[in-house]
C-alpha cells in the first residue's frame, strides 16, 4: 500500500469527526459546562479510537502476486487471506471515490464467479493500479477457465 | 397446423391455441377467489341496492375479460423456431421482443408441465442458458408429444450433433418412495416439533380443558405453516426419480406439476449431503446439488434453477452415497482421521463441534457443519474459485482459523471451520495447489464424466 493511502484514510476520520466535535462542542457551549464536557469528549475518544482500528488496517492490508494466484490479505480483529487463482478472475474493477481521487489512489477489486470471495487491494497509486489491473488481465486471459 | 409434416421447429409456428388458457388460468382462479366474497358481501350488504352489485360484478367481469384477451393477444402475436444456430421467440405487442438463444450456449432443457397443461396434455419447455444475464427462453405451452421433440432437436444441436439425434437414453440411478418421502418430511424438524407441540397441547387440553385451549391456539397457526410446507414439498417431491443420461443428470419429479430436469455434469459445483436430526435412526439422507448461476441474477418464482438443488430428497445412506459416487467419482464422505478439528474449538463453536470435521484429497474438498443437522459439502477441487483463511478475534485467543473454499455455485461453500491455525495455513497454500493442479488436468472437455460414444459433453461456458 503507498503511505498515501494512510494519509488518504486520516482525511477521511478528519472529514467526518470533525464537524461532530464541532457540533458536540456547540452543543456544550450552547447548553453550558458540567455533564456536557463529556460529549466532545466522547467524540474525541472515537475519533482516536478509529485512527487506531484505520491504522491497524492500513498495516495487515496486503497482497502478493504468485506465479498462478494472487493472495490477499487483511482485516485487524478478524484476519483474512484470500488466494485467487487468476485463471478465475472474471472482471477487475479499478474504482476511485472523491478522497482516493484527491489523492491519486485507486482501489483494485477482483471479481470470480464465486460470491463469497472478497479480493479487495485498496490505496494503490492510481498509476499502480491500473499496471496491476492490466497485468492481472493479462495473466487471467492466459489462463482462463471460466466456471 | 399446417407444416406439421415438418421436423418441430424449423419453421415459424406459434404455441398451443390452448396456452393462455393454462397460463392465465391462475390469474382467472386469483381473480374469481377475490371476486366472490367481494360480491357476497356486496348482495349482504346492500339488500334492494341492486345497483352496486350489478356495477361491481361489471367491473369484475370486465377484468375477467381482459385478462383473457390480454393471454389470447400474447398467445397470438407470439412464435417461435429454431434455425441458424439459435433458438429465435417473437412476443409482445407494443413492446416487440424477439430473443434469440445461441444453441451453442444452452445449458439444459427443461419441461415442466403444470397440473391444467397435464390434463389438457400441455407442456412448457424451458431453455437455461449461460452466461451473465443470459436469457432463458420459456416456451408456454407445446404439446407434450411437441415438447418433447422440441427439446430432443434443441439438447442434440447444442451438443453439436445431427438435429434429429434422439435424446441419449437415460440410465435410471434413484427412484424415492413416496411413503418414505411422506415419513421423512414428516420427520423434519420444523414440522415434528409443532407436531409434538401439538400433541401436548392435546394432552393438556383433556386434563385442564381452559389452559389446553389457549396453548392450542398458540400452536394452531404453526401447526398450518408446517402444513403448508409439507405439502408444498412433497407436491413438488412426489414421485421423484433420478437418472443419468450421457449429458447429465435427469430429475423427474412432482404431483401436480410435473418437472422433466436435467443438470448436466459440467454445471455441478458442489454437492451436499444433509442428515436432519430425526433421520439419523432410520439412516436417511439427502443429497442436495449447487449448480453455476450468475450470482445478483433476479430470483424469479419460476426460475428452474432455484427449484432444481435437490438431487434425492431422502434414501439410504448406501443409495445416497452411491449416488455421490456416480456425479463425483471417488467422492466420500468417510472422514479420514485427523478430520475433527482439535479439542479446544469447542468453546467457539460449542453448538455445532460434534459435528465439525474438514479434509481433503487430490480431487474434493469435503467439510461438515451443522448443529442439529449434520450437512457435508463437497467441492471438486476444479471448481474452486477462491479459498479464503479466516480468523477472528475468539479464534486467533485460541489459535485457530477457517479455511473457506468457494465456487462458482450459489449455496455452500467448503466451510472448514476452527481448523488449528499451522494447519489451516497448510491448508490454504496446499488446497489452493491441489486446485490448481485439479484445474490443469481438467481442461475443457474432458471435464465431462465418460460421455456414452456418439455424445459430445454439453459446452460450458
Amino acid at each position: 500500500m503507498s503511505p498515501r493511502f494512510w494519509m488518504a484514510r486520516q482525511t477521511v476520520i478528519a472529514l467526518v469527526f470533525a464537524p461532530l466535535l464541532g457540533g458536540a462542542l456547540a452543543v456544550m457551549a450552547a447548553l453550558g459546562g458540567g455533564g456536557w464536557v463529556l460529549l466532545p469528549a466522547g467524540v474525541a475518544a472515537l475519533a482516536v479510537l478509529q485512527w487506531v482500528i484505520e491504522l491497524g488496517r492500513y498495516r495487515t492490508w496486503g497482497y502478493a502476486e504468485r506465479e498462478d494466484d494472487l493472495i490477499v490479505r487483511r482485516g485487524l480483529m478478524f484476519r483474512r487471506v484470500s488466494v485467487v487463482p487468476y485463471g478465475r478472475m472474471q472482471l477487475i474493477d479499478v474504482t476511485a471515490g472523491p478522497v482516493d481521487r484527491a489523492f491519486g489512489l485507486a482501489t483494485v477489486q477482483l471479481h470470480t464467479a464465486a460470491a463469497a470471495t472478497d479480493a479487495r487491494i485498496p490505496g494503490l497509486l492510481r498509476a499502480d493500479a491500473d499496471l496491476l489491473r492490466d497485468r492481472l488481465a493479462a495473466v487471467g486471459e492466459a489462463e482462463a477457465t471460466g466456471l | 397446423m399446417s407444416d406439421a409434416a415438418l421436423p418441430v421447429g424449423t419453421s415459424w409456428r406459434r404455441l398451443h391455441p390452448l396456452s393462455p388458457l393454462v397460463r392465465f388460468a391462475r390469474i382467472v382462479v386469483g381473480l374469481i377467489v377475490v371476486a366472490v366474497p367481494t360480491l357476497e358481501a356486496a348482495r349482504g350488504g346492500a339488500a334492494g341496492r341492486g345497483r352496486s352489485l350489478t356495477t361491481s360484478l361489471i367491473v369484475w367481469a370486465a377484468l375477467l375479460g381482459l385478462s383473457m384477451i390480454g393471454g389470447v393477444v400474447s398467445w397470438l402475436v407470439t412464435r417461435w423456431r429454431i434455425g441458424d444456430g439459435d433458438l429465435q421467440i417473437e412476443t409482445g405487442l407494443i413492446r416487440r421482443q424477439s430473443i434469440r438463444i445461441p444453441l451453442a450456449r444452452i445449458q439444459a432443457v427443461d419441461i415442466v408441465a403444470p397440473l391444467l397443461g397435464r390434463i389438457l396434455g400441455l407442456a412448457e419447455v424451458r431453455v437455461v442458458s449461460a452466461g451473465r444475464g443470459g436469457e432463458h427462453g420459456r416456451l408456454a405451452y407445446l404439446t407434450a408429444a411437441e415438447a418433447t421433440a422440441a427439446r430432443a432437436r434443441l439438447l442434440a444441436l447444442a451438443h453439436g450433433l445431427a438435429a434429429e439425434t434422439p435424446e441419449p437414453p437415460a440410465q435410471p440411478l434413484a427412484v424415492v418412495d413416496n411413503l418414505r418421502l411422506v415419513l421423512a418430511l414428516t420427520l423434519r424438524a420444523g414440522i415434528a416439533v409443532p407436531l409434538l407441540l401439538m400433541i401436548a397441547a392435546a394432552v393438556v387440553l383433556i386434563v385442564a380443558p381452559r389452559a389446553g385451549a389457549i396453548v392450542l391456539s398458540t400452536c394452531l397457526p404453526i401447526l398450518f405453516t408446517s402444513a403448508v410446507t409439507i405439502a408444498r414439498t412433497f407436491n413438488e417431491e412426489f414421485e421423484f426419480s433420478v437418472s443419468e443420461a450421457g449429458d447429465g443428470l435427469r430429475l423427474d419429479r412432482g404431483l401436480l406439476q410435473r418437472r422433466h430436469e436435467t443438470i448436466p455434469f459440467g454445471r455441478i459445483q458442489a454437492l451436499r449431503v444433509v442428515q436432519p436430526l430425526l433421520w439419523r435412526p432410520a439412516g436417511w439422507l439427502r443429497l442436495e446439488v449447487d449448480v453455476a448461476r450468475q450470482h445478483g441474477a433476479q430470483q424469479s418464482r419460476d426460475d428452474p434453477q432455484r427449484v432444481a438443488r435437490t438431487l434425492v430428497p431422502v434414501a439410504p445412506r448406501a443409495e445416497v452415497l452411491a449416488l455421490l459416487g456416480r456425479v463425483f467419482a471417488e467422492a466420500g464422505v468417510e472422514q479420514p482421521p485427523g478430520a475433527k478439528p482439535p479439542r479446544r474449538a469447542m468453546l467457539k463453536a460449542p453448538l455445532s463441534y460434534h459435528f465439525l470435521a474438514a479434509w481433503h484429497g487430490a480431487r474434493y474438498a469435503c467439510a461438515r457443519t451443522g448443529r442439529l443437522q449434520a450437512a457435508t459439502v463437497v467441492v471438486p477441487l476444479h471448481k474452486v474459485q477462491s479459498v479464503r483463511l479466516k480468523r477472528g478475534p475468539v479464534q486467533r485467543m485460541l489459535g485457530l482459523a477457517s479455511v473457506h473454499v468457494d465456487t462458482a455455485g450459489q449455496r455452500w461453500q467448503a466451510s472448514m471451520r476452527c481448523r488449528d491455525e499451522g494447519e489451516a495455513e497448510a491448508w490454504l497454500w496446499d488446497i489452493s495447489a491441489k486446485a490448481r493442479l485439479a484445474r490443469r488436468h481438467s481442461s475443457p472437455g474432458s471435464r465431462q464424466r465418460a460421455a456414452p460414444p456418439g455424445v459430445a459433453g454439453p459446452v460450458i461456458a
